[in-house]
C-alpha cells in the first residue's frame, strides 16, 4: 500500500474535480483518480474527426452554480457572448428567445412568455437555494434538519400566497398543458416543452416535467454560452484548481474496486492493482455502479441493494457529430446566428410523438433535436473555414430493441440528417464525417451506467430527499466512509458543480464534527 | 318564490349526501336535479326490457363505511355484495387469475414467476401501508398550506406529525409511491408482464395519463382504498345496480324531511350583493336559500352556471384550467346468457371477477398514445364486470347484464364531435376484443348502450363526461382540489359551497366530497357536527 489520503475521489468529472478541490482547500489530502485519459468526465472536448473537436458529451453552459465559480475562482473563458434559442419553422418563421425576451410571435405570446419567464426564474430562485445543499432529512428530530425544512417553508411562504398555491399546483404538472395554456404560437411551445424533457426519459405530457424546466432554469435562469475550447476546457480550469489546492489527479487509472475492511469503506485498488489507502472514499462514478460494481452487493444491506438496482437511469439522449466542408443554409437565419441553440420541436405534439417509439424501446423517426455549430464561435475546433455540429437528439433510448448495431445506428443518424434536411436542405452535402453517440456509447465512454447524463433519472420520485435513494440523500452511503459526489447525487446532473460541492461541504461538516 | 335554508344542486351520490346529512342537522333542504332520475353516475337505469344497468359506475367499494353508518343506508335498502378476484386474458391463450385466497393466488403468480409470487407479499403491505395513510385524510377538509389561521396551522401540524410519526424511510417511500408512475412502481416488484400489465390498470382508470405518467401510482389507490364489509382493498356489486346507493341516499335524505326535485335542472345559481341567493332553474322558477352547495363539477358550476361578472378573474382562469378529461367510455351490454370463455378451466371461480383482455405493459401504454393522437384506443383496456354472476335481480332468469369500462376514449375525436358510425366503430372495436376470447359472445348480445365521454357529459353534465370530475393529477389532490386556496369546499362567493367530486379527495362513489362539505357547512352555520370524520381519531 502507498501512503494513505485523506479522500480519494473515484473519477474526475467535474463534480469530482470540484469536490477534490474544495476538500483540499480545506487542508485534506486528496486523490482523484480517473479511468480515462483526460479529465472531465463527460465534460470533455476531443477530436471526432481528424481535426474537428467537439464538446463530446455535455456542450451547452448554463447550469453552472455561481458559487462553485466564485469559491474555485474560476476565471471562465466564454465563446462569445449570450446565446439565444431559435425555434427553427420549416417556413422561415422562426422564433427567438434568450432571457424573458420572445420574438417572432404575436404580441399576446411576448407578454406571456415575460410573464412565464418571470414565474418560473422566481421559481427557480427558490429551487435553487435549496439544490445548494445536502436536503434535510425528513422525520428525524436533529437540529439541522428540521431548522433547513424550516427554511424551505419559510421560502414556500415568502413567495406569497397565491404564488406558492401556484408553485404547490406547477411543481407536479407537465409542460405541455402549462405551454397550451399560455402560448398561442406552436414553435414557442415545442420548444419550450423540448427545454423541459432535454435529457428526460419524459414526454411533455408526462407529469413532473414543469419540475425538470425549473431544474434546467435554477442556477442561471437558462442563459445559455459555451466555453472557449469546449467544455474541455472548463474541465481542465477545474483540474487546475484542484492541483492548485494540492490535490494529486492520476488520469488512465480506472478503479477496480472499493475496498472495504471491517465493515468499512479502507481505499481503493486500479485495475492494475495498485491500492491506494483513505478512510474516506468518494466517488463521482453512478450510484449504480459505485455500490453494484465498485463495493460490491455483499457489502451492503439487501433493501438498499434492491433500491440502488430499482434506480431508473436508461438514457434517452443522444449526441451527433458532424464534421462539415462548410456551413449549411438554414432557410431564414441570419449569418450571427448560428452561433446561437438551435432547436428543431415544431410543437408540443412533434415532441410528444418522438417520445411514443421511446417506451417501446425504439428511436424516434423524427427526433427532436437541440443544433449548435461551435466552430462559429471557436473557430479553432475545425479546420480553416469548416466547422463542426454538435446536437443532442432524441429520442435514442439505452435498451433499443435489437441493440445499437451499426444498421440502427446509421438509420438514426439518416433520421436525424433527413429531419435537419427540411431546414436546410443542402445539409448532406456539407457532411465530410459523422458521430454517433448513443447512450450506449456514452456508457462505454463515460462509464455512466445507462449513458444518462443526470446519473439517473430526473423525476420527482428520485429527487431531492430521495436521490439517489431513500435513505441515502446526503451523500454519504451506508457504509462508513463511503460518499457519493456525482450527478446521481442531489440535485442532479448538468454541468453544475453542485453535487461535488454538497457533497464537499457535507463531507467537513461530518468529519469536523 | 320558496325559501329553503339549503339548495344542493344535482342528485349524484355527492349531492344527496350532503343534502341528507343537512336534513340530518335540522336544516330544511331541497336538491334539485335536471334528469328525471336521480343517482348522476351512480345509477340503474331499466334501458332495455327487463335489463337493469349500472351504466355508469359499475362496482363499489369506495363508499365511506363511517357514511353507510351514519346514514344508515341498511334501512333503505343498500346491500353491497363482495365478489372475488380478478382475470387476465392471454393473447397466447393462457390467463392470469388473481384470486382472493391467499394460497391460491400464490401458485397462481408461482405459475408465471416463484420471484413474483414471493414479491407479492412485499408489495401488498407496501401498499396498503399507502393506502392507510390516505384513508386517514378522505374524511377530513385538507388544511390550506398558504392559509395562518389556527385551524389550518393545527390541520398541517396534524398532517406533518401523522407522516413524521411513520418513521424517516417510510417518509422516503410515500414521496417516491404519491409521485412515481404505477408502471415503475410495480416494476420494483415484479417481472411477469402479465402480472404487471393486470395490476397497473388500476393506475389509469379514469384517467387521461398512461402507465408510465409519473403519479398515476396514487391513483392505485383510488382502488384500493375502499372496503366491504371491513375488508380493505375489495369489492362489490350493490344489490340491483349502483342505484341503490343514490337512492340509499335519498331514502336517507327523505326520511330526515328533505325534498328531492327531479326534472329540474339549474340554470343559473343567483348571486346578490356578492352573495349567493338562491339558483334560477331552467323552467324559469327560482328558489331561494342562503346555502347554495353544488354537486356539479367545478368548471359546469363556475363556468356555466354563473356570470363571469360573480367571480373573480384570477379564481375563473384558474377554473378554466383545471383538468377535467373525458379518457372513458363505457359499453353497457344485455346478454341472453353467460358467456363463455375457453380459456379458463371450467368451474374456475373468476367466472365471477374482473376481467380484462390487455396483458403487456407495452399495450397498456400504447392505449394511451391513441388518445394522445385524439382517437379511442384500437386495442382499449377493458374493465368488464358481469354483475347478474351474483345478483339476479339485475336481468331475467338465466340472462346477464355486463359492464365494460374502457380506458381510453376520448371526449373529442381529433378536436371535433363524434358521429353516430364512429361510436357504433368504437363499441365493436370492444365487443371484437372480447369475442377474441369468447367465441359466442357476440351471438348472445341481446342490447348494447354506447357511452362516450360526450355522451357521458350530456347525459349526467360532467364536463367530457371525467368519470373524476377532474383530474387526480398531484396538482389537483388534497390542499390543490379542485384549485389552491379553494379546496375547503367553500366558493370564493360567500354562501357557496362545492360537494362533488371535484373536490378532495375526488371520484369514485366515495361519498366523502358530500360528507366534508356538509360538515364545513353545518361548522359554518355553528351546528354541532353529526358528520363523521376520520382525521386525529386515533
Amino acid at each position: 500500500m502507498t501512503d494513505g489520503y485523506d479522500a480519494i475521489v473515484v473519477g474526475a468529472g467535474h463534480n469530482g474535480l470540484v469536490c477534490s478541490a474544495l476538500l483540499a482547500k480545506a487542508g485534506k489530502k486528496v486523490l482523484v483518480l480517473e479511468a480515462n485519459e483526460r479529465v472531465g468526465g463527460a465534460a470533455i472536448t476531443r477530436e471526432f474527426a481528424d481535426g474537428y473537436a467537439v464538446s463530446a458529451c455535455a456542450h451547452l453552459l448554463y447550469q453552472l452554480q455561481p458559487k462553485v465559480r466564485k469559491e474555485l475562482g474560476l476565471s471562465l473563458r466564454l465563446a462569445g457572448g449570450a446565446m439565444q434559442t431559435v425555434a427553427l419553422s420549416p417556413d422561415r418563421q422562426h422564433v427567438r428567445y434568450a432571457g424573458d425576451a420572445v420574438s417572432g410571435v404575436a404580441n399576446a405570446d411576448v407578454r406571456s412568455y415575460r410573464q412565464f419567464h418571470g414565474q418560473m426564474a422566481r421559481f427557480a430562485n427558490l429551487l435553487n437555494t435549496h439544490l445548494n445543499s445536502a436536503p434535510p432529512r425528513l422525520g428525524t428530530r436533529h437540529y439541522s434538519d428540521l431548522a433547513k425544512l424550516a427554511r424551505l417553508g419559510f421560502d414556500l411562504r415568502r413567495l406569497g400566497r397565491d404564488e406558492m398555491r401556484t408553485f404547490l399546483r406547477l411543481i407536479g404538472i407537465n409542460i405541455h398543458d402549462e405551454v397550451t395554456e399560455r402560448f398561442e404560437n406552436p414553435l414557442l411551445r415545442g420548444a419550450l416543452s423540448l427545454d423541459a424533457v432535454l435529457g428526460t426519459h419524459l414526454g411533455p405530457r408526462s407529469p413532473n416535467t414543469i419540475m425538470t424546466y425549473l431544474y434546467r432554469l435554477a442556477a442561471g435562469h437558462g442563459r445559455l454560452s459555451a466555453p472557449q475550447g469546449g467544455m474541455g476546457s472548463l474541465a481542465e480550469e477545474l483540474a487546475q484548481a484542484a492541483r492548485g489546492a494540492g490535490v494529486t489527479i492520476r488520469t488512465g487509472m480506472p478503479v477496480k474496486r472499493i475496498i472495504v475492511e471491517n465493515g468499512r469503506v479502507a481505499g481503493v485498488e486500479t485495475n492494475s492493482g495498485e491500492r491506494f489507502e483513505s478512510m474516506t472514499v468518494v466517488s463521482n462514478a453512478d450510484p449504480k455502479r459505485t455500490i453494484m460494481e465498485l463495493v460490491g452487493t455483499r457489502h451492503v444491506e439487501t433493501g438498499f441493494t434492491r433500491r440502488i438496482n430499482n434506480i431508473r437511469m436508461r438514457g434517452n439522449a443522444a449526441k451527433l457529430h458532424l464534421a462539415l466542408e462548410r456551413l449549411p443554409a438554414f432557410a431564414g437565419l441570419a449569418k450571427a446566428e448560428y452561433g446561437d441553440r438551435l432547436v428543431v420541436a415544431p410543437d408540443e405534439h412533434y415532441v410528444e410523438r418522438a417520445f411514443n417509439p421511446a417506451k417501446y424501446g425504439e428511436s424516434s423517426p423524427q427526433p427532436v433535436m437541440e443544433i449548435t455549430f461551435p466552430s462559429v464561435r471557436d473557430p479553432a475546433l475545425a479546420p480553416g473555414g469548416k466547422h463542426v455540429m454538435s446536437c443532442i437528439v432524441q429520442y435514442a433510448p439505452y435498451a433499443l430493441a435489437g441493440g445499437w448495431t451499426d444498421a440502427a445506428r446509421e438509420a438514426f443518424t439518416r433520421a436525424c440528417i433527413e429531419t435537419m434536411g427540411r431546414y436546410a436542405p443542402d445539409l448532406e452535402s456539407c457532411v465530410t464525417a459523422t458521430e454517433l453517440l448513443t447512450p450506449v456509447d456514452i456508457e462505454r465512454e463515460f462509464h455512466i451506467t445507462g449513458g444518462h447524463w443526470h446519473h439517473g433519472e430526473l423525476a420527482l420520485d428520485q429527487f431531492m430527499f430521495v436521490r439517489p435513494v431513500c435513505g441515502a440523500a446526503q451523500y454519504r452511503m451506508p457504509l462508513d466512509g463511503l460518499y457519493l459526489c456525482g450527478a446521481g447525487a442531489h440535485p442532479g446532473g448538468g454541468i453544475s458543480g453542485a453535487a461535488g460541492r454538497n457533497a464537499a461541504m457535507f463531507i467537513l461538516k461530518e468529519q469536523s464534527a | 318564490m320558496k325559501t329553503y335554508d339549503a339548495i344542493v344542486v344535482g342528485a349524484g351520490h355527492n349531492g344527496l349526501t350532503t343534502a341528507a346529512f343537512l336534513a340530518k342537522a335540522g336544516l330544511d333542504v331541497v336538491c334539485v336535479e335536471k334528469n328525471d332520475y336521480i343517482g348522476g353516475a351512480a345509477v340503474s337505469r331499466n334501458l332495455h326490457e327487463d335489463w337493469i344497468y349500472s351504466n355508469c359506475s359499475y362496482v363499489c367499494s369506495l363508499l365511506r363505511p363511517e357514511i353507510f353508518r351514519a346514514l344508515e343506508l341498511h334501512r333503505h335498502d343498500l346491500q353491497v355484495t363482495p365478489f372475488g378476484g380478478s382475470l387476465t386474458f392471454m393473447q397466447n391463450g393462457d390467463y392470469y387469475g388473481s384470486y382472493h385466497d391467499p394460497d391460491v393466488a400464490y401458485r397462481e403468480r408461482a405459475r408465471f414467476s416463484r420471484r413474483d409470487a414471493d414479491a407479492y407479499e412485499r408489495y401488498r403491505s407496501d401498499t396498503m401501508r399507502q393506502c392507510r395513510i390516505i384513508r386517514d385524510f378522505l374524511l377530513s377538509t385538507p388544511p390550506d398550506p398558504t392559509s395562518f389561521r389556527p385551524k389550518d396551522l393545527l390541520g398541517l401540524m396534524q398532517v406533518g406529525r401523522k407522516f413524521l410519526e411513520v418513521g424517516e424511510d417510510r417518509i422516503y417511500e410515500s414521496i417516491r409511491f404519491w409521485t412515481m408512475s404505477v408502471a415503475e412502481y410495480l416494476d420494483e416488484y415484479f417481472e411477469t408482464d402479465v402480472i404487471k400489465a393486470a395490476m397497473s390498470g388500476s393506475g389509469i382508470i379514469g384517467t387521461a395519463l398512461g402507465i408510465h405518467s409519473p403519479g398515476t401510482a396514487y391513483v392505485l389507490l383510488h382502488h384500493y382504498m375502499g372496503d366491504v364489509d371491513g375488508n380493505v382493498g375489495s369489492w362489490g356489486f350493490a344489490r340491483g345496480g349502483m342505484g341503490a346507493v343514490s337512492n340509499a341516499i335519498a331514502g336517507a335524505f327523505r326520511s330526515y324531511g328533505g325534498e328531492l326535485r327531479t326534472e329540474a335542472g339549474v340554470d343559473k345559481i343567483i348571486v346578490r350583493n356578492g352573495r349567493a341567493q338562491g339558483v334560477g332553474l331552467e323552467n324559469g322558477d327560482e328558489l331561494a336559500a342562503d346555502i347554495i352547495v353544488s354537486a356539479m363539477d367545478v368548471k359546469r358550476t363556475f363556468l356555466n352556471c354563473m356570470d363571469s361578472s360573480d367571480l373573480d378573474e384570477k379564481f375563473r382562469t384558474r377554473i378554466e384550467n383545471f383538468k377535467i378529461r373525458g379518457s372513458s367510455g363505457k359499453l353497457n351490454i344485455a346478454l341472453d346468457g353467460l358467456p363463455t370463455f375457453p380459456a379458463l378451466p371450467a368451474g374456475n371461480s373468476l367466472m365471477i371477477s374482473d376481467m380484462h383482455f390487455i396483458d403487456s405493459m407495452e399495450r397498456m401504454e400504447r392505449a394511451y398514445d391513441d388518445w394522445k393522437a385524439g382517437t379511442w384506443s384500437r386495442d382499449p383496456y377493458i374493465d368488464m364486470v358481469m354483475p347478474t354472476t351474483v345478483d339476479p335481480t339485475m336481468a331475467p332468469p338465466g340472462k346477464h347484464f355486463m359492464s365494460c369500462f374502457i380506458q381510453y376514449c376520448p371526449h373529442k375525436l381529433e378536436g371535433r364531435d363524434w358521429t353516430d358510425p364512429e361510436r357504433e366503430a368504437f363499441a365493436q372495436t370492444v365487443i371484437d376484443q372480447i369475442a377474441n376470447y369468447s367465441p359466442d359472445f357476440k351471438d348472445l348480445i341481446v342490447h348494447y348502450e354506447v357511452r362516450t365521454p360526450a355522451d357521458i357529459e350530456a347525459e349526467i353534465g360532467i364536463t367530457e363526461g371525467n368519470i373524476f370530475h377532474g383530474e387526480l393529477t398531484m396538482d389537483q389532490l388534497l390542499f390543490n382540489r379542485p384549485v389552491p386556496g379553494y379546496a375547503q369546499y367553500r366558493a370564493p362567493v360567500a354562501g357557496l359551497y362545492l360537494c362533488g367530486s371535484s373536490t378532495h379527495p375526488g371520484g369514485g362513489v366515495m361519498a366523502a366530497p358530500g360528507a366534508n362539505a356538509a360538515r364545513e357547512i353545518l361548522a359554518d352555520l355553528k351546528r354541532p357536527n353529526t358528520v363523521p370524520e376520520n382525521f386525529g381519531d386515533d
